[in-house]
């Protein structure tokens, strides 16, 4: 295929579609399908068919709109008019949607999801721009879209120099967390001597909370083998993997059969769109283990190994898989890709702050009215996140937390909701920006029974490797199950303090030298929490039940009651 | 790591004795990957969704025709939580702890079903007709707390309505006789269980 056979699909693409007078467009990603989306497609096709609308009414399952909590979710597209939304659609409703509005241009007006709403105008959307709007099957569905057409422009018209040039002016960084410049990365790999590079996409999303990466590679899979394409051509390697979590099976589905139709038609494999580069996508499906969303352990892991970290320096850049120069960045990461080199970097580093460019996506959950999946420029602060967007805590209840970056990650107070979420700002508050997870907590959330959530988290998923993370993050759970059932002691918060420090730096690996976060997090903004736990014994939110006595009170007031009574209480002797 | 990538063309490629048909489907993956020790993880998926769980026969079979030793190939088989070294029960019912349905109060959906089935998350009754699970994720965070009995994807739960889905399930299977007999296929057959 060359690029003038890309635009002939477009073309043909875009006259197939302009000949439907409607499109009745059905979210079919993992959310809405769990609420009754695949029936809901089924009678919508069943009412096309009955009211013999095959010829100009077309149902097209497409991938995730946003508000997941609203699902199952229709978008209603007439030529000349604006799309309507529809939100919990039913079969029954479904075929009011078809005969109503579709029919008699009468649209079903208790069913609409206002497109006014804040929720969708204060997003922007770079990264999931084609999401819900095309089918993540088809690749027709993508080209017409400018689909590959930002990869054909590379090759053609740029130097692997000149990609990574632009990747760097666009500002742009990792969206895994730590936020490294993704220019800076790509250029080491590309200066990194060497016959053999890879590329790896880092879609193991084990962050509790998170699932903005399964949704880019469920909607828009072919966006993201586009981005990893032109990093293979900008960094010289031939060979990409995509690594793919254990529990995403659709993701893997998807991607799967957009690998093999990219290939077919010579858009990836040998001798991409007739140039000279050759670029081949391999998936491997994770194991579960959330360490190897760490670099070096996801490495091992593709190697057919324990997923353990190996310490940096080396970093993969210099030798990575098979001690091969290697660039690893996230899948969102590799969504950006495309919009910069579409649009150019000017374009993109106009959205954002100083030092954060571009949008991020968050997986907005917990104690908020509308919940959903989100892409909101760098620099919104919380308060639009959660007010605006997310429509409040709801009637009754109160604020209490937003905890970004999963286990990784920390809480951030009431007091701080007008914070511009950036990766500095989010890090000076002890907490992180994360792979994009952002629970809200009401008052019913214990802050000490949350951190200890995570601690044991952490425990479980702790690889083993190094002493302070294997045993350091065994004692905090320990010290955290005591204050939250009532038999902890001063003494005890003390060592849970001096424990985050050591193992924070100390540990080999991110997931231990963040495992402590929640717990200095929570420290730090909710200490009166703690203090009331060992204190009065009381859990403030009514979570935890206190069942037990302090134990080293016991211990020091044995003495005094051995005094008292001249022999050892009969209960311990 | 162990001695070289790639093992020569001709390798053994010897069939299991057992004749079971599918140790066929764990070779047709070793050949796709050309008996590469690095595929370890691929075939071991492989082994679990065509025997259910990975027995150690199943094990030394891999290892053999790996030529990994067994040691290597049971320290990756029990370090990722996917996979399973004991046999599952017939029906299972994942309950999501992530962050979302945690602060949803998931933990109430596990003590509850914990106390009506007498065993713990990650253990199966003893006939053999549930496993309970605790997943750390499930992705579906608007919908906490999110559950999964037989595959099927169950939102906005309770522990009353927990256990109502479990059981029914089990008693489904129960109607129809002996439920359903290949663990092959891991699609969800709605209407042959209901």
């Amino acid at each position: 295929m060359k690029r003038s056979d890309l635009q002939a699909m477009a073309r043909r693409e875009l006259e197939r579609q302009q000949a439907v007078r409607c499109r009745l467009l059905c979210c079919a990603s993992t959310p809405c399908l769990s609420s009754g989306a695949a029936t809901v497609q089924q009678a919508l096709e069943q009412a096309v068919t009955d009211n013999k609308l095959d010829a100009e009414v077309a149902v097209v399952s497409t991938g995730c709109m946003g508000p997941c909590s609203r699902g199952p979710m229709v978008t209603v597209q007439v030529a000349g008019q604006e799309d309507i939304y529809y939100e919990n659609v039913t079969p029954e409703s479904a075929q009011r949607i078809v005969v109503e509005h579709v029919m008699a241009n009468q649209p079903v007006a208790e069913k609409i999801m206002p497109s006014d709403l804040p929720f969708f105008a204060k997003q922007h959307k770079i990264v999931l721009a084609n999401s819900g709007l095309i089918d993540p099957e088809r690749l027709e569905d993508y080209v017409a879209r400018d689909g590959y057409s930002a990869l054909a422009h590379a090759l053609r018209e740029m130097t692997p120099e000149e990609v990574c040039a632009e990747i760097s002016k666009s500002g742009l960084r990792g969206r895994g967390g730590a936020g490294y410049p993704t220019g800076l990365k790509w250029d080491l790999v590309r200066k990194a001597p060497g016959e053999k590079k890879y590329v790896i996409a880092n879609g193991d999303e084990g962050d509790p909370g998170a699932y903005m990466d399964r949704t880019l590679m469920e909607s828009d899979p072919h966006r993201l083998l586009e981005g990893m394409a032109i990093a293979g051509y900008a960094v010289g390697a031939d060979q990409g993997f995509l690594y793919v979590r254990g529990e995403y099976p659709i993701a893997a589905k998807r991607l799967e059969k957009a690998i093999r139709t990219a290939e077919r038609r010579g858009l990836l494999g040998s001798r991409v769109l007739e140039s000279s580069f050759s670029f081949r996508i391999d998936i491997r499906i994770g194991a579960g283990a959330f360490v190897c969303g760490e670099e070096t352990a996801l490495m091992a892991s593709i190697m057919g190994r324990r997923g353990q970290p190996t310490p940096r320096p080396p970093y993969p850049a210099q030798s990575g898989l098979w001690e091969c120069p290697t660039l690893i960045n996230n899948v969102e990461t590799f969504g950006n890709i495309v919009p910069i080199i579409a649009h150019g970097a000017d374009w993109f580093a106009s959205v954002g702050t100083a030092k954060s460019k571009g949008s991020k996506i968050f997986a907005l959950a917990g104690k908020v009215d509308t919940t959903g999946l989100i892409e909101v420029p760098m620099g919104i602060t919380l308060r639009e996140v959660i007010y605006d967007i997310g429509g409040g805590v709801g009637e009754g209840h109160t604020f209490k937390a937003a905890q970004t970056g999963g286990p990784s990650g920390g809480c951030i107070p009431a007091e701080h909701l007008d914070t511009p979420m950036d990766y500095e700002s989010l890090r000076a508050l002890g907490a992180i920006m994360g792979s994009g997870g952002l629970i809200v907590m009401d008052n019913a959330s214990c802050m000490p029974d949350v951190a200890k959530f995570f601690m044991e988290f952490c425990t479980d998923e702790s690889c083993g490797k190094c002493v302070p993370c294997r045993v350091g993050t065994v004692q905090m759970h320990r010290i955290l199950e005591r204050i939250t059932n009532g038999s902890a002691t001063a003494a005890d918060l003390q060592i849970l303090e001096e424990l985050c420090t050591m193992v924070q730096e100390t540990s080999l690996c991110g997931l231990g030298q963040s495992a402590p976060n929640p717990v200095l997090s929570t420290l730090r903004f909710y200490r009166e929490e703690y203090e009331a736990h060992i204190q009065r014994r009381e859990c403030p939110a009514g979570v935890c039940k206190m069942t037990e006595a302090p134990t080293l009170a016991l211990m020091e007031a044995l003495p005094r009651r051995i005094r008292e009574l001249g022999t050892i209480p009969m209960s311990l002797a | 790591m162990v001695e070289s990538r790639t093992r020569s063309a001709a390798s053994p490629d010897l069939p299991h004795p057992s004749g079971d048909p599918r140790f066929a489907l764990i070779d047709r993956t070793l050949k796709r990957f050309r008996f590469q020790q690095d595929a370890l993880i691929e075939v071991l998926h492989t082994a679990q969704e065509a025997f259910g769980f990975l027995e150690e026969d199943l094990l030394i079979y891999v290892a053999r025709q790996l030529k990994l030793p067994l040691s290597w190939v049971y320290g990756v088989a029990t370090f990722y939580h996917f996979f399973s070294l004991q046999p599952q029960g017939e029906h299972n019912c994942i309950v999501c702890m992530g962050t979302a349905c945690y602060v949803k109060r998931a933990a109430e959906i596990v003590a509850a079903l914990q106390t009506a089935y007498g065993i713990e998350a990650g253990q199966t009754t003893p006939d053999g007709m549930l496993s309970i699970t605790a997943a750390r994720c499930l992705g579906s965070c608007g919908l906490a707390p999110v559950l999964i009995v037989d595959g099927q994807v169950l939102a906005r739960e309770t522990p009353e309505t927990a256990i109502a889905a479990v059981q029914l399930a089990i008693e489904a299977s129960a109607a129809a006789g002996n439920g359903r007999s290949s663990q092959l296929d891991d699609s969800y057959d709605e209407e042959g269980d209901l």
